[in-house]
């Protein structure tokens, strides 16, 4: 009758010692569009995947500037992440009034990680279904955070959380010895090429896309559309057109990818399958 | 930055050994004027911002820039409850190679200068720094001016102390100095007998 007895409540422990709701909403931010960030001594760049979940609608935000000096991509339910981007703001706004200076980026991820460890342990709420690349500029220099529903974060060179973020990891993983004395130009390049990577053949233009910049001498911005299609062009990174044939299964296979996205309700059942918690222990 | 060892109880100049000068932190250097036990209110909060800095125990740290817009924020806070710190405080401070050097009053008046100086020091003090600072000034330059100004604040300011610290603040950290004693003459025969040509006064 029952499936699972241990994963009705985040606060219960299976006997193998894992909490079900903490990955089930980790599974959340694997369903949800890709985003990606890398960074090199100056400057961190920030890229998303932008899905519309119609033909009829346009796609949502996946990319928020939290100060002039911090920036974060999402995935996973954008809803969540919105609240979260907020809560940043509101903490960097709070310090510069104090302080009357940027807070510093790795503080900001541990209070972030520590709002989201709570929801592990409160049998009244859920965790967040986000996952967060959190990138900024301090007085130690730049950095790229992954923050994590389950409370944990982690400081990377280079990061891809979200649908397919596996190719674009692959992809970093293959450049990243370079990224630390990269140009700003080399990194936004390795951004869109890193962000085509998760496309898995479908054509990278600037209506799909999002790409932001931190770095120093230049506060953290979103470029615009046409700045992004222009880069693509110049690089001539577009990729190829794959015939219809071809493309049809793709669009398939993201609608799971998209309706988490949305943060309607994330059929979990039907989009689960390798890689996701066991329903049965 | 000089200050005497003159301790305040409310308006009274109660103690005659008081430290008036303290490190915060790594890289700030406080003094301050006023209310004794208000300024250990202040020390009392600055402990635990530096504590709970050091506790992130991440690289970072607040530097003179930080504390002394913190202890804005904390005398403008409590004259608007109505309930002032009563004192005038100077924040200096080197972090990084940037120079630093403000102050903050009772009722948060805050403004960055290359001297600044609390209560009477404000009138007696100032003018003396103002034609005799000078960027380039040396550190036995600079304690010869400040000995300079607070021989004059003795000799006309009533609630002044004969015993004086002097701090100095580098990117090293904090050294303040033993209290010591200016030598003082009173024999002026202006001081002797101060209103005669004084006409009007008794």
């Amino acid at each position: 009758m029952f499936r699972n007895q241990y994963d009705t409540d985040v606060t219960t422990w299976s006997p193998a010692g894992r909490l079900f709701q903490v990955e089930y909403a980790m599974e959340a931010v694997k369903q949800g569009s890709a985003a990606i960030g890398l960074r090199s001594k100056t400057h961190v760049v920030l890229g998303c995947v932008n899905k519309a979940n119609s033909e009829l609608s346009s796609h949502q935000k996946k990319i928020f500037k939290v100060d002039d000096h911090i920036g974060v991509a999402i995935a996973g339910l954008t809803a969540d992440g919105r609240v979260l981007s907020r809560y940043m703001r509101s903490e960097c706004i709070n310090y510069g009034f104090t302080y009357e200076s940027p807070l510093p980026v790795g503080r900001l991820v541990v209070q972030l990680a520590d709002k989201a460890q709570v929801c592990t342990q409160r049998s009244w709420k859920r965790p967040y279904g986000v996952g967060l690349l959190v990138g900024g500029l301090d007085e130690s220099g730049a950095h790229l955070y992954y923050n994590c529903p389950s409370g944990n974060y982690f400081e990377y060179q280079a990061f891809a959380i979200g649908s397919r973020s596996q190719a674009a990891k692959t992809y970093m993983e293959r450049r990243f010895q370079n990224f630390m004395d990269s140009s700003r130009e080399d990194l936004i390049k390795d951004a869109l090429m890193a962000i085509r990577e998760t496309l898995q053949g479908e054509t990278l233009k600037s209506s799909i896309c999002t790409v932001a910049v931190v770095g120093v001498g230049e506060p953290f911005h979103i470029l615009d559309q046409e700045t992004v299609q222009k880069l693509i062009d110049t690089f001539e990174i577009a990729g190829k057109e794959e015939g219809p044939a071809a493309a049809a299964p793709d669009t398939a296979a993201e609608e799971g990818g998209a309706a988490a996205d949305q943060g309607a309700t994330a059929d979990q059942g039907a989009t689960a399958d390798e890689g996701v918690a066991p329903m049965d222990i | 930055m000089a200050a005497d060892m003159g301790g305040s109880y409310g308006s009274t100049l109660r103690y005659k050994t008081v430290d008036r000068l303290k490190p915060v932190g790594k890289h700030s250097l406080l003094g301050a004027s006023g209310e004794i036990s208000d300024f250990q209110e202040i020390l009392r909060y600055l402990d635990e911002l530096i504590l709970y800095d050091n506790m992130w125990d991440d690289g970072n740290s607040l530097g003179p820039k930080e504390v002394h817009n913190y202890l804005t924020r904390v005398m403008y806070n409590r004259r608007n409850k109505f309930d002032p710190l009563w004192n005038s405080l100077v924040l200096g401070g080197v972090k990084k190679g940037q120079k630093y050097l403000g102050m903050v009053s009772m009722i948060g008046v805050n403004f960055e200068d290359n001297h600044v100086a609390t209560g009477f020091g404000n009138h007696l003090a100032r003018p003396i720094l103002r034609d005799e600072w000078h960027e380039n000034l040396s550190f036995e330059d600079g304690v010869k001016l400040l000995e300079k100004c607070m021989r004059v604040l003795l000799y006309r300011d009533r609630s002044a102390v004969n015993k004086l610290q002097i701090a100095k603040i580098t990117e090293e950290g904090v050294t303040i100095s033993q209290p010591y004693s200016l030598k003082t003459f009173w024999g002026f025969s202006a001081f002797e007998n101060p209103t005669v040509g004084a006409e009007g006064s008794w």
